[in-house]
């Protein structure tokens, strides 16, 4: 299993008993040797890399670090959001190997070689992704809080389409999907707008899929 | 979050082993309940193995001519499964009922069955619960009650399991294939796997500590119609007040599984025989003994209505 094991869970216990014996003469009498060790000893850490918008990206994680904080905190990629932190919301959403993901539900020593596409990597403010620039032209959204998450979502969702992946809508299960608003809606279900953009966020997605009005 | 340590596994017995070599360790997948849990503090594992990388993602054809799902296998995968779609339509019927497409990419055959219930008493660590704190009460009992149990409940939880899922392995008579740290396999039944709450609320299943599902292993396809029907309080992305899934066969017998209502899915087989007099008689039988609340007595009547609804459904299919 050494070829899958994570290369340093580096717990750093010697090197912080050794700190707290150096200066256990400062401590209130109080607390307990044992305890005050405790307080400062380091979490587990362990080293991951991950393909973020193309790019190899080495961290050295905290094990309890989500993929959306290793984003945003270790990568400053702040364009994914953090809403409700459990998945409700869709704000964190972004591709790993293709597939949508709420970026807040997975651990980032889980994503270990996995390639990560945020909202950051779909395009640039003067090479907009087609589903950035119809979200505009459609004013999907208003105070634009969830909106990276919708577009990542978006993308996703026509590329499930295309695959022929079903939905809770689908009126066959043997026949492919259809392009149609019923679908974009039942498939963006995962994705909270406040500001309740939603029928324009339809509307900008129905635009970028052709979909016949 | 508390602090864990984490290593991956690369084989199923590698995994059971290593969960027995830890105390306070858990298998993580998909992780979509799991990390929400830990996030509340009301899941605090020492150690999280993770099952990922045990090549358990793949559905094979049996050679009794049914099908073996891989633990891993995402729901998604699952769900858009062609011979999932053509023969088990009831099983990707219910997924796609469930979640939201972000979700069932992550979450896994496996992860979907262990999956905790969502009353919000568990959720609400300020709150008595039997399940997350054995022995402090339940809160739910005279509490908001709306979305909870009404059969096959407790004095001490009322809880539901949340599993669209699992509502369609019941009535499909799936086996649920697991591996223990020791080497040794077995199959469980659908029907044996949850547990009821009884005085126990925060035993949920039948594994052993540290046993591992591998499969989940699905009989010769039996024909008929297939139909589930999720109704809940919004039209996507919620969990279920009440949810049937049927497969109704041309000679009138059939099969029928209940979710929102019970701490399983929920199955009577005496009842299924009354299939030929209608809903009222299939639905009295069904929930022969239960014991809704205030706030859920109108699960009793909406299991009958939602019943002969899918039955009329089925009927318009065949």
């Amino acid at each position: 299993m050494n070829d899958h094991e994570p290369s340093t869970l580096s717990r750093r216990r010697f090197l912080i008993l050794g700190v707290v014996t150096a200066t256990a003469f400062a401590m209130p009498p109080f607390i307990s040797l044992k305890a005050y060790a405790a307080t400062l000893e380091q979490p587990p850490m362990a080293k991951v890399t991950i393909q973020v918008n193309g790019q190899s990206q080495t961290l050295e994680v905290d094990t309890r670090t989500t993929l959306l904080d290793a984003l945003r905190e270790h990568l400053h990629l702040t364009g994914s959001k953090k809403g409700c932190d459990h998945g409700q919301c869709g704000a964190c959403t972004v591709i790993a190997d293709g597939r949508r993901i709420n970026s807040c539900l997975t651990l980032a020593v889980m994503q270990n070689g996995v390639e990560v596409t945020t909202i950051e990597g779909l395009g640039l403010p003067d090479n907009l992704h087609p589903m950035q620039a119809a979200f505009i032209r459609h004013d999907g959204y208003q105070c634009g809080y969830c909106t990276p998450g919708q577009i990542c979502s978006a993308v996703a969702v026509l590329e499930e389409i295309h695959h022929g992946i079903p939905s809770h809508v689908s009126p066959s299960l043997t026949e492919p999907p259809r392009l149609s608003a019923a679908e974009l809606q039942e498939r963006m279900s995962g994705n909270i707008c406040r500001c309740g953009a939603y029928s324009n966020i339809i509307e900008a997605i129905s635009e970028v899929a052709e979909v016949p009005a | 979050m508390k602090a864990f340590d984490y290593s991956r596994a690369d084989s199923p017995a590698a995994a059971a082993a290593l969960a027995a070599q830890f105390e306070g360790a858990r298998f993580i997948a998909g992780g979509t309940n799991l990390l929400d849990l830990m996030k509340l503090d009301i899941e605090t594992p020492q150690h999280l193995i993770d099952v990922n990388h045990l090549g358990l993602d793949q559905i094979d054809a049996t050679p009794d001519g049914g099908l073996r799902i891989g633990a891993l296998v995402r729901n998604t995968d699952l769900a858009a499964d062609a011979r999932v779609r053509k023969d088990y339509a009831l099983l990707s019927r219910a997924l796609l009922a469930g979640a939201s497409g972000q979700l069932r990419n992550m979450a896994t055959t496996a992860g979907n069955l262990l999956q905790r219930t969502r009353c919000p008493y568990f959720y609400d660590t300020a709150q008595a619960c039997n399940k997350r704190k054995p022995g402090s009460g339940c809160a739910a009992i005279g509490g908001v009650s709306r979305q909870l149990g009404i059969i096959g409940v407790s004095a001490a939880c009322i809880a539901t399991h949340p599993s669209d899922m699992a509502i369609a392995l019941r009535a499909l008579d799936a086996q649920v294939e697991t591996i223990s740290a020791d080497g040794s396999t077995r199959s469980i039944a659908m029907a044996d796997f949850h547990q009821l709450p009884g005085d126990t609320p925060h035993v949920e299943t039948s594994l052993a500590p540290g046993e591992l599902i591998t499969a989940v292993a699905l009989p010769p396809p039996v024909g008929g119609t297939h139909v589930y029907h999720k109704v809940r309080d919004r039209a996507s992305y919620a969990f279920a007040l009440v949810s049937v899934g049927l497969i109704l066969q041309k000679d009138g017998g059939g099969r029928i599984a209940v979710g929102g209502i019970a701490p399983k899915p929920w199955r009577v087989e005496a009842a299924e025989a009354l299939l030929p007099q209608g809903a009222k008689a299939v639905s009295t039988r069904l929930l022969d003994g239960a014991t809704p609340t205030q706030d859920n007595q109108f699960k009793v009547t909406l299991v009958e209505r939602t019943l002969a609804s899918v039955l009329a459904q089925a009927r318009d299919d065949a």
